[in-house]
């Protein structure tokens, strides 16, 4: 008996699983709040989810369609996160953000051959910028090859434009994310003169001793940290114990949040990191967010994340999926706009600083363009250091410039490359019908 | 009232030792592959494929092999994750060296290197026993997948170390890569989870099932009465890496399409396909199949229960699967130790003596 | 001396602090195997799970949270106190020693006499469980976890090899403090053992189930003896490791690191488990150090491992594992 009523309710499950068909308009989050990167994620998440939350309570959502927020957890695993992206196709999601570059790597071909757009902003397939091979695929503000030129721009300007004789060692995290960086920082060591020493930690990396100490021998000029989860607290507690100067390490963005330097207490003062956009409470936006999110209990998580830096991402996240939804509605001229209408926006998207102020949000993130030659927008960063005495991350530098030119170099080689693997004519798409 | 064995007379030694003796086992046999071939391929969308079916005939094809082992053979391994990897890689460097060659040949070629890589690790088994052996295929499975995430040559120096399947056809029809429909794909792999499921049943029940059980009851006596235990033990490690090969090479070829060692063939791969036989059944083909579909689907519906119909959050729900895996591995264990097979086993008692129990 | 000499002894000495950490580790596998052959493999699980329990106590965390808001659309998160360290410890270590009797309760009284390969499945099922009950209970983000240790570079040690070889040796202060508690919890766990009633029991039990049985011990009190004992070992470790890098998920993978440790060591013996940690710990950060730039980084994961299977060809029963012998 029990098992047939278990059985009605399966049954019913799956029925209901068949897509909701409504007006409204879909963004699926693909995120983790479980395993090794579970706290990694739920920070993102949430403020990616508070975003769209506020601007569905505030304006009744984008246009006067409202936002349908679904979100499937993929535990940073590959498997999971096709899984996710199956049960999501067929329910009209207008943009993908995997969060993981495992998963932006499957997922490519897939969301190519479905026609339906992927935001990666900030990991995933760098060469990705090229938009005429990869329609589909987006990944603004900027990538990791520009991340590393920036850390080394920042150097270059730091030493008065030489790295000559330098030693320059990289901790990554062992897998696709971890050495993207690589062939741009050796690029750059050729050029610039300067000595560069990769180091592996494995995932999820506790244990980093003897990382640490090859680099206490080394005694490298800067350390560099491309690392995700666990591994960041635990190589800036290691950075601090031997001693090494945290003004020298910096981490990209993903390296560069509250709960990697907090474990380390003051040890962790000083240490820096690219910042693709503003972190802190200090926007007008959060008065809204206030009033229409947080008092009203709607907020996601615990509401701990609000304002730490990798909420801010998700919310900058979600900023820039809305913005893009909102020029596909302009283009199109309708509320209701489906994948192909929303990838249109998104290749035409512009954010300019006036843009960024009326949504309270100003000088967040760097003021960009993206076109079809170009999906990875200006990819400038800041620096941003750790106070902390005040446990905040205060921004030291205004937004770098990487050296573009040599990153769409390697950028065309690396698309290329895999246009004729697939079979891939690079051409900039059409404007869909209507 | 329809399963019987009265009026099933045999007649000859070959019929007595057929693999379905009892007709309705065999007719019911016989429908179920041909509704999977004629009919599923009709009805089954993306979805379906690419989130339930695929992975249930991979991962069921894994979970034969490491039966194998486990099951019959009574070697624990815990390296089976690597063993996948192995297929993988060596799919992915067969294919990218001789684009011609038939992708069939290639995963069957990848198979073999694996066995034979199983066979390998599988040496310290003829000195070392139970936890210890677990312990050293341990060592295998790190071994391998440093290897594969730090030596550029097996994924061709690829900037970000993973690797990626080009398309490749069968009969006229993609079955790799982007281009390939859900239906070629599950026909694909449905074809090779029938041959090496019929190869499997077939093999544990000659002589070399026979002296792998021998070994698994009680390994000096197996000795004793004329059973080469070395040969015994590394023919199970290379059967059984084979069958891990295959699906390793399926996992990364058809359904996933690009991997990275360190991420798709974790240790909790290796985890997750020894849940699949325990709960499935060990030293049962069936059980094999059973504990793929179980632990494949079973987290798949419990998601869409309590994330799309109760509206729980993800992670909750994600927390909650985890625990009931757990609790489930602890239950059948507890109340049925051979696993679910069992229980369709007392099901099917029930049923011959059906509607008459006394 | 010349340096490449000094890098490789701060190696070695580094080696020997992380090898007492897997050592910690370790502890608490061959606690329960000596007493009911059982191989724990959820020990890293429970360390994770005292830990997590450890910082829900201090900064009073209300349990299960997260499920109650869900359900019933609550939003409750803390009690709004906070406790003292060693009031948390006690609470901690009184929720383990419940865990360990319904442990017995639940799931061991059930699986006696079955196939330690049986049981040895039931406690990875059993770590499946508790990671999932620890995350659901006290949430999954990184917790801080204060008790008090020092941490970072041991200044006296550095300043004396300085002194010395012109090199200060960098070691961790809180690995030293780790060192010092592994001690003290070995001569504790030896005391208990030789000079209690319980810990003769126990002893008993290890030698001879049967026996043991039969002068009117009890096997289950036992059982939840050392599972307590191991709950205690685990909570340490969970101390120890959270403060190294916060507590959280990857926490349940020490596990992993302690597996080569017992299998050299042996799985019945405790200065086995000790002696293994520290040979694998010296053994795996020198040859990081020697062959590391040659075959490639991040060795450590396999390393042990290798070593491990290597040790094992030659002596199966481990370091100072008791001799298996054999009958048909």
């Amino acid at each position: 008996m029990k098992m047939t009523r278990m059985a009605a309710a399966l049954a019913v499950t799956m029925v209901a699983a068949a897509p909701a068909i409504a007006e409204s308009l879909h963004f699926p989050m693909l995120n983790y709040r479980t395993g090794p990167f579970g706290p990694n994620g739920m920070a993102f998440a949430d403020g990616y989810q508070d975003y769209l939350t506020l601007i569905n309570e505030r304006d009744g959502g984008i246009g006067g369609v409202p936002i349908r927020y679904t979100e499937c957890e993929t535990a940073y695993n590959t498997e999971r996160g096709v899984e996710c992206y199956q049960g999501i196709r067929g329910d009209n999601p207008l943009i993908v953000q995997p969060l993981s570059t495992g998963i932006t790597y499957q997922l490519i071909p897939r969301t190519m051959e479905d026609r339906v757009p992927m935001h990666s902003m900030g990991y995933g397939r760098t060469s990705a910028v090229n938009g005429e091979v990869f329609n589909w695929t987006f990944n603004y503000p900027g990538t990791y090859w520009d991340g590393a030129s920036v850390i080394i721009n920042y150097l270059l300007e730091e030493n008065d434009g030489s790295l000559d004789g330098k030693k320059i060692v990289l901790v990554y995290h062992n897998s696709a994310y971890g050495r993207e960086p690589i062939p741009t920082l050796t690029r750059l060591s050729e050029r610039l003169g300067y000595e560069f020493i990769p180091i592996a930690v494995d995932s999820p990396g506790q244990e980093q001793r003897s990382q640490w100490l090859q680099i206490r021998r080394e005694r490298p000029d800067y350390v560099l940290m491309w690392g995700w989860g666990v591994m960041n607290p635990t190589a800036i507690q290691e950075a601090a114990n031997i001693r090494f100067p945290m003004n020298n390490f910096i981490g990209v963005w993903w390296s560069g949040s509250e709960q990697d330097v907090r474990p380390a207490g003051e040890g962790a003062h000083g240490y820096r990191s690219l910042a693709m956009h503003g972190t802190g409470r200090d926007y007008p936006i959060y008065d809204d967010m206030q009033q229409y999110v947080i008092d009203a209990g709607l907020y996601a998580g615990t509401g701990d994340e609000v304002g730490t830096v990798l909420y801010s991402r998700g919310l900058y996240a979600a900023m820039l999926a809305v913005e893009a939804a909102r020029t596909a509605q302009e283009i199109h001229g309708v509320g209701v706009i489906t994948p192909a209408m929303m990838r249109d926006g998104m290749a035409n998207l512009v954010i300019t600083e006036e843009r960024m102020a009326e949504l309270g949000l100003p000088g967040f993130g760097p003021a960009f363009e993206v076109s079809c030659q170009n999906h990875g927008g200006s990819g400038e960063a800041m620096i941003q250091e750790w106070d902390a005495h005040n446990q905040e991350w205060n921004l030291i530098t205004e937004w770098i410039a990487p050296d573009r030119e040599l990153i769409m170099e390697m950028v065309m080689e690396d698309s290329l490359a895999y246009a004729a693997e697939n079979d891939i004519t690079p051409q900039c798409l059409e404007r869909s019908g209507g | 009232m329809i399963y019987r064995e009265a009026g099933d007379f045999k007649t000859s030694y070959a019929a007595d030792n057929q693999t379905f003796p009892i007709r309705g086992d065999r007719v019911a046999y016989y429908l179920v592959i041909a509704f999977a071939f004629l009919v599923v391929p009709f009805f089954i969308n993306d979805y379906w494929a690419n989130s339930i079916v695929l992975p249930f005939l991979i991962y069921a094809i894994a979970a034969l092999g490491l039966n194998i082992l486990i099951g019959y053979c009574g070697q624990l391994s815990l390296g089976s994750g690597a063993f996948m990897a192995v297929g993988a890689y060596a799919t992915f460097k067969l294919t990218v060296a001789f684009p011609g060659m038939s992708i069939v040949f290639v995963i069957l070629l990848a198979g073999l290197v694996t066995a034979a890589v199983g066979v390998l690790f599988g040496l310290p088994s003829l000195r070392i026993k139970g936890f210890y052996l677990a312990v050293a295929t341990l060592a295998a499975q790190f071994f391998l997948i440093w290897l594969f995430t730090q030596q550029p040559w097996f994924y061709n120096n690829s900037p970000t170390g993973m690797i990626s399947m080009p398309t490749r056809e069968f009969l006229g029809y993609p079955v790799t890569g982007a281009r390939a429909s859900a239906v070629s794909m599950y026909l694909f792999c449905l074809m090779f989870a029938v041959a090496l499921a019929w190869l499997a049943r077939n093999l544990t029940r000659g002589t070399m099932g026979r002296k792998w059980m021998a070994i698994r009851d009680m390994d000096i006596a197996a000795e004793i009465i004329g059973v080469n235990p070395m040969l015994a033990k590394l023919s199970a490690f290379a059967v059984s890496s084979f069958f891990i090969g295959v699906a390793g090479a399926l996992l990364f070829g058809v359904y996933l399409g690009a991997v990275e060692a360190g991420e798709a063939f974790g240790i909790d791969k290796s985890f997750l396909i020894l849940f699949m036989v325990i709960i499935g059944g060990l030293g049962s083909i069936l059980g094999s199949f059973l504990g793929a579909a179980f632990l494949i689907v079973g987290p798949v519906l419990l998601k869409l229960l309590l994330v799309n119909q109760l509206g729980w959050p993800s992670d909750l729900a994600a927390h909650l699967e985890i625990m009931i895996v757990g609790a489930l591995i602890l239950v059948v264990l507890i109340l049925e130790p051979h696993g679910m097979t069992a229980l369709w086993r007392t099901i099917k008692e029930k049923l011959r003596l059906w509607p008459f129990p006394h | 001396m010349p340096e490449t000499l000094l890098f490789a002894m701060e190696a070695a000495i580094n080696g020997l602090a992380a090898g007492v950490m897997y050592a910690l580790v370790a502890l608490g596998f061959v606690l329960i195997f000596k007493a009911s052959g059982i191989f724990n493999f959820s020990q890293g699980v429970m360390a994770l799970f005292a830990a997590l329990t450890l910082v829900g106590l201090q900064t009073g965390q209300i349990p299960f949270s997260h499920l109650i808001n869900a359900i019933f659309g609550t939003r409750m998160h803390h009690f709004g106190f906070t406790l003292p360290t060693f009031v948390a410890i006690a609470g901690t270590v009184l929720v383990m020693i419940a865990f360990a009797w319904l442990v017995e309760r639940l799931i061991f009284r059930h699986l006696v006499n079955q196939e330690p390969i049986i049981l040895f499945m039931a406690t990875i099922g059993l770590a499946y469980f508790l990671e999932g009950l620890g995350d659901i209970m006290w949430g999954a983000e990184v917790k801080r976890l204060d008790v008090g240790l020092p941490q970072g570079m041991s200044g006296p040690i550095d300043d004396l090899t300085f002194a010395w070889f012109g090199y200060g040796f960098f070691v961790d202060s809180l690995e030293i403090w780790a060192a010092a508690i592994a001690g003290l919890l070995v001569i504790t766990l030896v005391i208990f053992s030789q000079y209690t009633k319980q810990g003769r029991a126990l002893r008993a039990v290890a030698d001879d189930h049967q026996a043991a049985l039969s002068v009117g011990i009890s096997l289950r009190f036992i059982w939840v003896l050392v599972w307590s004992l191991a709950g205690i070992v685990a909570l340490v470790a969970g101390i120890m490791w959270g403060a190294k890098s916060g507590v959280q998920f990857s926490l349940s993978l020490i596990a992993l690191k302690a597996l080569p440790v017992l299998i050299l060591g042996g799985f019945t013996s405790i200065p086995g488990a000790i002696i293994g940690g520290l040979i694998i710990g010296v053994g795996e950060k020198l040859f990081d150090f020697l062959l590391g730039p040659i075959v490639g980084s991040a060795t450590e994961n396999w390393f042990a491992y290798m070593l491990a299977l290597v040790f094992l060809l030659f002596r199966p029963q481990g370091l100072f594992g008791e001799k298996i012998i054999e009958r048909v």
